[in-house]
């Protein structure tokens, strides 16, 4: 920020400055005009402030610098309207207008400011929180420094198609931003940072068209196929006074999902009733918890397996759940809110299978990013939202199923029932193993948590990916806050941000968040734990402390042997050892509980009951717990 | 989650396989504390597990190749997109042979879920 020089003016310098304009006058005129110009202006007594001004080049006091209604206070109006519980930020000159509005004006409530260490993490937390709250929160963000932080979090939204609701700063005038950091923090297109990977951005130049672009943001992230929007404001539309009269704001109207067309949906259902072997794959179906009770509702009427990954589409112990068992090959898979079917379509057609896409993703492609994967050649392709799909097809499918396909479809579905029950209890077999290993394995880690936390209405805020899938292995998952999938893009630093998000969503239903977190992954910006302990989030973080990138090990032992040499470096640029990272102390520092670090799985148990004891108190906790690499 | 099935399944598969070919060496020739050091150093816990028996890795605990078969499996694994193979040049069959001797050492902690009274309920749990 440019520094005012103020200059202090006392009575000798005025004086003194008064004397020198004396002597101008008498220099440019006669003696008697001089004389007599000075007596007038002596006859007044008291110099005005112009006269200061010009005798000393001191500006005024100005008494308007009080700005009673700052455009900011507007845009609060605008805000609260969009029920947003919470905005997540990490502070910034680029909205200090909007930041001091929302504390006093808006008294910090709907939304409530979250104090941030990174602007990844504001939104990655946001992102958390719509996975459980099924609705966005605000991300608030430094102009062009904070928005870059943000990127990563918010192409991880993008490809997960979570709606993030983002605003951020710019000193957009350039004739009144200063230079320096309020140049370094400004940019001609803002938004043009992110753009690959937002769904909608706009640079609103009055209040008014603030109004509007608030609105339409918030409607277009949370139209399916869903996605991060961004609003670029200006710093003078928040610090200038609001001068504009007839100022409204709309409001909101919100899209319909879209339904399948009526005809493919009527032949899709044709090919499942009369499947002999169907399958339905769901990536991210569910938006909302009757998205599960559809999924349920579709594959017992098909008597269907349901292969579930990336959110909480299905319940993992429902007989259905599953692949259908070895053997079981499909001759239709419908596919549902799946990003990359192109790989089930290929094997499809190898075998004369058919398969079903139906997908909200081919409504909204971007052309730079490829996160779309690969071509998908399937022979039936509904541009719909899934679950706003779901009764049009079941029903359609009911009204099919005559007696004797109903008879073949319970047969069948006894047999994927029965293979569902064998392979649960082949892998609660293999839980077992490595059960007294140190570092503890991951399958004694989730087995020893569950029974602590079957009884509490619980969440599990992180993703399994990194964990060989234990818990749900071992726990019953059977309601669509119990899980909240992975990073969408595979970029790491989002599990703990997401965790303390979906944590503060949790937080207001009274249910128990608990979170296996990764170490590469907290590394990133570890800042997020004090967030959760100054805003008293109840979170249980369990480090999955393997001491390293364990990933890129595999990688990288992969690629030398490739190249015929050792994998006795894969550790170089890999490993987080030497020295070894205490998480308990880590977590202390940061204003939390911090247990172990745990060696000795004999541990574990005793100290679950001490976290989570605290945890249901109201605190977040963790327990730092060295693990096997998976 | 078909890949996750052939990851989960695979080591199963693997040992099953393994067994069914040849019959269990009770004898480990082989410095078992170098073979420990190659062990950590050569990467072999990034996939079979510290204690040789967790991860995504097949699993090593209890040994089911004699040494000659798992030799010769690192040398030409039959799924090298999984398995990395090691060549002589990288870890010669003296090297091989240490680490073998190490894997004979680790102990078997795998016992029934059935015994095991947290594995046991959540067998007995309803769906």
């Amino acid at each position: 920020m440019a520094k005012i020089k103020k200059v202090k003016v006392d009575r000798r310098g005025f004086l003194k400055g008064a004397a020198v304009g004396a002597a101008s006058a008498v220099v440019t005129g006669t003696a008697a005009e001089a004389q007599e110009q000075l007596a007038q202006r002596n006859a007044t007594a008291q110099p005005n402030a112009t006269t200061v001004a010009a005798d000393t080049g001191i500006r005024p006091v100005v008494s308007s610098r009080i700005i009673e209604k700052p455009g900011s206070d507007f845009m609060v109006d605008v805000l609260k309207t969009l029920d947003l519980e919470y905005v997540a930020a990490n502070p910034g000159s680029t909205f200090e207008g909007l930041h001091e509005s929302l504390i006093n004006y808006g008294d910090n409530k709907m939304p409530e400011l979250l104090t941030c260490c990174h602007e990844e993490s504001a939104v990655a937390m946001s992102h958390g929180y719509y996975k459980i709250e099924g609705k966005p929160m605000m991300a608030l963000i430094h102009g062009t420094i904070g928005l870059q932080h943000a990127s990563m979090a918010i192409y991880n939204a993008y490809a997960d198609r979570v709606p993030i609701y983002m605003v951020v700063g710019d000193h957009a005038d350039g004739a009144e931003r200063a230079s320096g950091v309020q140049s370094l923090h400004s940019a001609q297109d803002m938004g043009g940072l992110v753009r690959d990977f937002t769904k909608w951005d706009d640079q609103p130049y009055s209040l008014g068209h603030f109004a509007e672009s608030a609105v339409r943001a918030y409607n277009i992230a949370t139209t399916p196929p869903m996605g991060p929007t961004l609003i670029t404001m200006n710093a003078e539309l928040q610090l200038h006074p609001n001068t504009q009269t007839g100022l409204r704001i709309p409001k909101l109207s919100r899209t319909a999902p879209p339904q399948g067309d009526s005809a493919a949906v009527a032949q899709a259902a044709q090919w499942l009733v009369n499947a002999e072997s169907p399958m339905i794959m769901t990536e991210r179906t569910a938006r909302t918890p009757n998205g599960m009770k559809l999924m349920i509702e579709l594959a017992e009427t098909l008597q269907a397996p349901v292969s579930s990954s990336e959110r909480m589409d299905f319940p993992n112990r429902h007989p259905m759940a599953g692949t259908g068992g070895p053997g079981y090959e499909p001759d239709v898979t419908i596919s549902l809110e799946v990003n990359d079917v192109s790989g089930t379509a290929r094997a499809a057609r190898a075998r004369n299978a058919r398969t079903i896409s139906i997908s909200s993703i081919d409504l909204s492609h971007k052309a730079n990013i490829q996160e779309f994967g690969h071509y998908s050649e399937v022979d039936l392709d509904i541009g719909a939202d899934a679950e706003a799909t779901l009764p049009a097809l079941i029903e359609q499918c009911k009204k099919l199923i005559t007696p004797d396909r109903r008879r073949a479809m319970d047969a069948r579905g006894a047999k994927i029932a029965a293979a569902h029950q064998e392979i649960r209890r082949r892998n609660i077999e293999l839980a077992s193993v490595g059960w007294d290993a140190s570092p503890v394995s991951l399958n004694r880690l989730c087995a020893e948590l569950w029974p602590q936390i079957k009884d509490l209405d619980w969440s599990l805020v992180s993703w399994q990916g990194f964990i060989s899938g234990w818990p749900g292995r071992l726990w019953n998952f059977d309601k669509h806050y119990q899980y909240i999938g992975g990073q969408g893009a595979g970029g790491m630093g989002y599990g703990a941000p997401a965790a303390v998000g979906a944590a503060l969503a949790n937080k207001k239903h009274g249910r128990f968040s608990v979170s296996i977190q990764t170490d590469g992954d907290l590394n990133y910006a570890p800042g997020v734990l004090w967030t959760a302990a100054h805003h008293r989030i109840p979170l249980l973080t369990i480090m999955h402390n393997n001491r390293g990138y364990h990933q890129e090990v595999m990688f990288i032992e992969q690629a030398a042997s490739i190249r015929n040499r050792g994998a006795d470096r894969a550790h170089i640029g890999t490993k987080l050892w030497d020295p070894d990272i205490n998480y308990a102390k880590m977590a202390q520092a940061y204003g939390m509980e911090g247990f172990g670090p745990i060696t000795d799985p004999k541990d574990l148990a005793p100290t679950f009951r001490k976290a989570i004891e605290l945890v249901g108190k109201g605190e977040p906790a963790m327990i730092d717990v060295v693990t096997q690499p998976r | 989650m078909i890949k996750l099935f052939w990851i989960l399944t695979l080591p199963l598969l693997l040992a099953g396989a393994a067994a069914a070919q040849t019959a269990p060496s009770d004898k480990a020739p082989g410095d078992a504390k170098h073979g420990k050091d190659l062990f950590a150093r050569y990467s072999c816990y990034a996939c079979h597990g510290f204690s040789g028996q967790n991860g995504n890795g097949a699993r090593l605990v209890p040994m089911k190749f004699p040494q000659a078969g798992f030799i010769a499996y690192v040398r030409n694994p039959p799924r090298p997109n999984q398995m990395p193979s090691f060549s002589a040049k990288v870890l010669a069959d003296t090297d091989l042979g240490d680490i073998y001797a190490y894997i004979k050492t680790l102990p078997d902690s795998a016992p029934p879920a059935s015994s095991v009274p947290i594995l046991s309920q959540i067998l007995s749990q309803n769906q």
